[in-house]
C-alpha cells in the first residue's frame, strides 16, 4: 500500500443515488472510503470472509483484499489497540466491534490510548480512527447485546461520538468520522438497521459532526432524541398532534460534542423540552442536555424538562424489553406533562 | 465405523446409562430449540450445543453439586450435564417467569448455583477468572471441590485466557480448563485465528499439564477429565484439556454457515457423531441392551416434550419484575 499516496476524491459525473437501508449505507460508506483513500483499513471479527454478522462489511474483503479488510481473532482489546498503532503511523482504521456490549474488554484501550494519545503527546500524534458498533435494544437479544452505553464514551475527553438514525446520515457521518483527524465512535442503531430505506447519494459526501438536525418544525414542545429512539419520538409526535400539541423534533446525530445551538434555538421557541433515550436514566445523556438547556435557555422555559428513558436496570430479556424501552405512549405522557404543567 | 476404544475406562451400568441419557437430553433439547426458533416461537440469539455433547457429559460425569462450572454463550449442554432442571432451562429460553433466572436472563445467562452452575456468559472468555475465584474458595476452605471452566476456541485468543490460567497456575488452584475446539470462532477457522498448533500446547507456557483429546469420544473426554479432576482434588493444581469437537448447527440460529464444507457437516452427523459412537460402544460392550437404550430414548423425548409444555403453559414475568433483582435490596 502506497502510504504517500494522496487522498483522492473521485468526482461524481452526475449526482446519482441508491435506495439503501442504514446497514447498506454504512457498507456503502466504507466502500467509498476504501475506494478513495488508500490508507483506510477495516478490522474486526468475521468482517472479511464472512461479511460481518450484520452484513455491514459484505463484499468489501472480496473487492479490496484481505490486507485492507482484516479478519481478527475474538480479541476486542487487540482490535482497538492495533487500530491505534495503525492510526499513529498514518493509516485510517475502521474498527468494528460486533456489538457495543462487546466493547468492554477494549474499554481499557479506548480510555487509556484512543482518547488520550493526542494530549499525552502534546499534540504530536493524533488517532484518526473510527470505531463502529451496533447498539441498542428492541431486537429481543439478551442484556449485553442490547446495551446503550453512550455516556461511557461521551464522558471520555478525546473521542467524539456520533449516532445516525437514517441511511443518509449513516453514510455521511461515517465519512465525516473518518475524515476527522480525531477518533470517533459511531453507534449504529441495530433495531433500525433494516427498518427503513431512503435515497443515499453514491460517492463521497459528509454530514458535519457536532450538528443536530431539525426533523420537524413545531411550536409547543421540543423533542430531543437520537438513534433508534427517533422512530419512537416521531410516532409520539403524530399522536400528540392529534391532541392538538405541535411538536418540534431534533435528531441530535452527534452525542459529543453536542449541538448546543440547535437545542437552545428550539427550546427558546417552544419553552418546553422532552428528552428521550433508551439508556438508563441515571448518568444518561439526557442529564447533560438538561444542563445545556439550563445554561442557555432557563428563562425561556415554561415547564420543567421531562426525560423519558430506560430504567436503572440492565436491559431485561425480551418479555420485559418493551417495558424497559421508551414507547410512543410514554413519550406522549411526557409531552402532556410538560404542555399541561 | 470403528468401535470406540475404552482406554482403561470401566463404566458401571448406571454410569453408562447416565452418560447416554445426558448426551441424549442435550441433543433432543437443542434439536427442539432449533425447531422452535425456526418456527419463530423462540426469540433472540440462541447458540446451540448439539454435536458437542461428549465434552460436557464426559467432564461433568466426575462432578458433584458442590463442584462449580463456568459456561459460555453456548451453554445449554453444560447446564444439562451439570444437572440443571430441563423445565426451568426451557422456560428460561422461553423468557417465562418459571425459568431458572425468572425469564430475565435468557439462553445466554442461565445459572443455577444449587447445581454449581455459575452461569452461562454472553462475553467470550468471561469464565476464566470466575472459575479461578471459585477454585480459590475451595482451596481456602480446604474442601476437595474443583472448578471447571468450559470455553471455546475463540476464547483461547482472549486476554482473560492468559490472566485466568496464569492465576490458576501460580496459586495452584483446583481448576480444569476445558477447551471446546469446534474449529470455528463464530465463522473464523481456528487455524486462522490462533498462533498455536493446539490449544493444549499453550499449557506449556503456564507450566501446567495440557492434553488434547477427541471430543467426540465421550470415553476419551471422561478419561482425561478423570485424571485432571483427581489431580485437582489432590491439590496438584490446574490442567488444560482441549477437546476436538464440532457444532452441528451454526454459531447462532440463523447463521448460514457458509464457512463449513458439506462433507464435514455430514460426517459429523453420521460416523463421527458422539452419540452414535457411544451407543455402538455400549451395545458392543454389552453395557446396555437395545431395549434399555430405547427406554432411555423414549424417556428423554418425553422429558423434552414436558419441558416445552411446561414453558408454554408458564406465564411471562410480570411488569413489576423489571425493577427487581438489580441489587440485593431490590
Amino acid at each position: 500500500m502506497a502510504m504517500e499516496m494522496e487522498v483522492k476524491d473521485i468526482p461524481q459525473k452526475k449526482e446519482t443515488t441508491q435506495f439503501l437501508t442504514i446497514v447498506q449505507a454504512v457498507n456503502d460508506g466504507m466502500k467509498t472510503l476504501l475506494e478513495t483513500d488508500d490508507t483506510v483499513m477495516i478490522l474486526g471479527e468475521d468482517i472479511g470472509k464472512n461479511g460481518g454478522v450484520f452484513r455491514a462489511t459484505e463484499g468489501l474483503q472480496e473487492k479490496f483484499g484481505a490486507d485492507r479488510v482484516i479478519d481478527t481473532p475474538l480479541a476486542e482489546a487487540g482490535i482497538i489497540g492495533t487500530s491505534v498503532g495503525l492510526a499513529v503511523n498514518g493509516f485510517k482504521p475502521i474498527a468494528e466491534i460486533q456489538f457495543l456490549g462487546f466493547i468492554y474488554p477494549a474499554y481499557e484501550q479506548i480510555m487509556t490510548h484512543v482518547s488520550r494519545i493526542r494530549m499525552r503527546t502534546m499534540g504530536h500524534f493524533s488517532v484518526p480512527m473510527v470505531i463502529r458498533a451496533p447498539y441498542g435494544a428492541g431486537i429481543r437479544s439478551p442484556e449485553i447485546h442490547s446495551d446503550s452505553t453512550e455516556t461511557l464514551f461521551t464522558h471520555m475527553p478525546g473521542i467524539k461520538v456520533v449516532c445516525p438514525s437514517t441511511p443518509y446520515d449513516a453514510k455521511g457521518l461515517l465519512i465525516a468520522a473518518m475524515e476527522d483527524p480525531d477518533p470517533v465512535l459511531m453507534l449504529e442503531p441495530m433495531k433500525s438497521y433494516r427498518a427503513k430505506r431512503e435515497e443515499v447519494p453514491t460517492g463521497k459526501y459528509t454530514v458535519e459532526i457536532g450538528k443536530g438536525k431539525k426533523v420537524k418544525e413545531g411550536t409547543d414542545v421540543t423533542l430531543i432524541a437520537w438513534g433508534a429512539m427517533m422512530t419512537v419520538v416521531e410516532k409520539a409526535a403524530e399522536q400528540a398532534e392529534k391532541k392538538g400539541i405541535s411538536c418540534e423534533i431534533i435528531d441530535l446525530r452527534t452525542l459529543y460534542p453536542i449541538d448546543r445551538e440547535i437545542i437552545a434555538e428550539s427550546v427558546q421557541k417552544t419553552g418546553r423540552a422532552v428528552i428521550v433515550h433508551e439508556a438508563q436514566l441515571t448518568g444518561g445523556l439526557g442529564n447533560d442536555i438538561v444542563s445545556i438547556i439550563n445554561d442557555t435557555s432557563f428563562l425561556y422555559l415554561r415547564a420543567p424538562i421531562e426525560r423519558v428513558t430506560g430504567f436503572d436496570v440492565p436491559v431485561p430479556f425480551f418479555a420485559l424489553e418493551e417495558d424497559f424501552l421508551p414507547t410512543p405512549a410514554r413519550v406522549v405522557e411526557g409531552i402532556e406533562k410538560v404542555v399541561h404543567f | 465405523m470403528e468401535v470406540l476404544q475404552n482406554k482403561g475406562v470401566a463404566l458401571t451400568q448406571d454410569q453408562a446409562r447416565w452418560m447416554y441419557r445426558k448426551m441424549l437430553e442435550i441433543r433432543e433439547f437443542e434439536d427442539k430449540v432449533h425447531e422452535l426458533f425456526a418456527q419463530g416461537i423462540l426469540p433472540g440469539f440462541v447458540h446451540l450445543y448439539a454435536g458437542e455433547e461428549a465434552v460436557a457429559v464426559g467432564v461433568c460425569a466426575h462432578l458433584n453439586d458442590k463442584d462449580t462450572i463456568t459456561s459460555t454463550h453456548r451453554g445449554h449442554g453444560h447446564c444439562i450435564a451439570k444437572g440443571c432442571d430441563l423445565d426451568g432451562m426451557m422456560a428460561e429460553i422461553y423468557g417465562k417467569a418459571t425459568g431458572l433466572c425468572k425469564g430475565k436472563g435468557g439462553s445466554m445467562h442461565i445459572a443455577d448455583l444449587n447445581k454449581g452452575m455459575l452461569g452461562a456468559n454472553g462475553i467470550v472468555g468471561g469464565g476464566f477468572p470466575l472459575a479461578c475465584g471459585s477454585a480459590l474458595t475451595a482451596k481456602y476452605k480446604k474442601t476437595d471441590n474443583v472448578s471447571v471452566c468450559f470455553f471455546g476456541d475463540g476464547a483461547n485468543n482472549h486476554g482473560t485466557f492468559h490472566e485466568g490460567i496464569n492465576l490458576a497456575a501460580i496459586w495452584n488452584l483446583p481448576v480444569i480448563f476445558v477447551a471446546e475446539n469446534n474449529g470455528y470462532a463464530e465463522a473464523t477457522p481456528f487455524e486462522y485465528a490462533s498462533s498455536c498448533k493446539t490449544i493444549a500446547d499453550r499449557a506449556i507456557g503456564y507450566n501446567i499439564p495440557g492434553v488434547r483429546v477427541d471430543g467426540k469420544n465421550v470415553l476419551a473426554v471422561y478419561k482425561a477429565a478423570e485424571e485432571a479432576i483427581q489431580r485437582a482434588r489432590r491439590g496438584e493444581g490446574p490442567t488444560l484439556i482441549e477437546c476436538m469437537t464440532y457444532r452441528n448447527y451454526g454459531h447462532f440460529e440463523g447463521d448460514a454457515q457458509t464457512y463449513k464444507a458439506e462433507p464435514e457437516k455430514k460426517e459429523h452427523k453420521q460416523e463421527k457423531d458422539a452419540i452414535i459412537q457411544f451407543k455402538k460402544y455400549l451395545l458392543t460392550q454389552r453395557l446396555l441392551t437395545e431395549n434399555e437404550l430405547a427406554s432411555v430414548e423414549e424417556s428423554v423425548i418425553e422429558a423434552i416434550q414436558r419441558a416445552v409444555r411446561f414453558s408454554e403453559e408458564s406465564p411471562y414475568p410480570k411488569e413489576d419484575e423489571l425493577l427487581t433483582d438489580v441489587y440485593v435490596s431490590y
